[in-house]
């Protein structure tokens, strides 16, 4: 099993790489709002099951892949191709 | 406590990434200290350790989050264990990093807020001088000491800040003007509610040394030398 994690800057807080993507594609004349940049973390996983993945990969997202105090986080599974 | 020589034992983690693990020992030893590098796969600190300095640098490349891999270090169990029975743990800049992934200080430290590296001295107004690492300074005084980092941006959402402010745990705030990275109120530095663990951004180890233009820093970490030899929280 395959699971991606999206990282994200929480809402609120301050996000200057989101700001700086944001001014770069007005630059370019594209025609954007707010722009927030976050992190993209793919994982392969020997879980039997989704329930029990999304158990483990909850816990690492606590631990280690996002700080609660300014990031949130998605997980996402699909089964190996 | 310190040894039959009188020199306090200091001992300086070092990280993969680590690089100013030297002069932070160096820095120590000019004040007075005896300092002890200790590779990152320790257990356990040297014995008759007084304090701890996390030094500077880029632990583990800073992937994912600055220090946020350096904290599951086996020395960081020491160091966490350490802090917790009230020994002196001073974090400086990734150090501060570290501990704050590591729950011993509160915030968090993020990408400058101008996104670009800042490499210069900052004046730092000491909010504290009751602490063992601010007694050789005045409160209000204000040091010049070099900073040198891309992610030093402190910050704490509006509840943890006012408790923080509440508790005096604000030890260190960039003068007025001087915010190198658009911290949190200003925040060079901070404590944990017990005053016994500090991490600041700016490098008080590059400031011991006439040559190199100040010697502020020597207001810290000769503080710090002070306490480590008095302390009776020593390992055994």
């Amino acid at each position: 099993m395959k699971a991606t994690v999206l990282v994200r800057p929480k809402p609120g807080i301050l996000d200057p790489q989101g700001q700086a993507v944001e001014s770069s594609l007005r630059h370019l004349g594209f025609a954007v709002g707010d722009a927030r940049v976050g992190k993209l973390v793919e994982l392969e996983l020997d879980a039997v099951d989704e329930a029990e993945a999304r158990r483990e990969v909850e816990r690492m997202c606590e631990q280690l892949l996002a700080n609660p105090l300014i990031e949130s986080y998605d997980i996402e599974f699909r089964e190996q191709e | 406590m310190s040894d039959a020589t009188g020199q306090p034992l200091v001992a300086v983690p070092v990280f993969p990434g680590s690089n100013d693990d030297r002069d932070a020992a160096a820095a120590l030893e000019l004040l007075g200290a005896r300092a002890q590098r200790v590779w990152h796969d320790e257990d356990e600190l040297p014995g008759r350790t007084a304090a701890v300095v996390l030094p500077g640098g880029f632990s583990y490349g800073d992937y994912l989050r600055c220090g946020a891999i350096a904290r599951f270090s086996p020395v960081m169990r020491a160091v966490g264990s350490f802090a917790a029975d009230g020994g002196l743990v001073l974090g400086i800049c990734n150090g501060f990093q570290i501990l704050t992934e590591a729950g011993l200080l509160p915030g968090v430290l993020r990408p400058n807020a101008s996104l670009t590296f800042v490499c210069r001295d900052v004046r730092v107004r000491v909010e504290r001088d009751d602490l063992p690492f601010t007694r050789r300074a005045a409160a209000g005084d204000l040091l010049s000491i070099p900073v040198k980092h891309g992610e030093g941006c402190w910050f704490a959402s509006d509840e943890l800040l006012a408790e923080l402010e509440a508790n005096e745990q604000i030890v260190l705030r960039y003068a007025e003007g001087d915010n190198p990275n658009g911290s949190v109120a200003d925040v060079a530095g901070v404590c944990n509610a017990t005053g016994n663990v500090l991490g600041l951004m700016p490098h008080p180890e590059h400031a011991v040394d006439p040559l190199l233009g100040s010697t502020d820093g020597a207001a810290i970490l000769g503080s710090l030398v002070d306490a480590a030899r008095l302390s009776s929280l020593v390992v055994a």
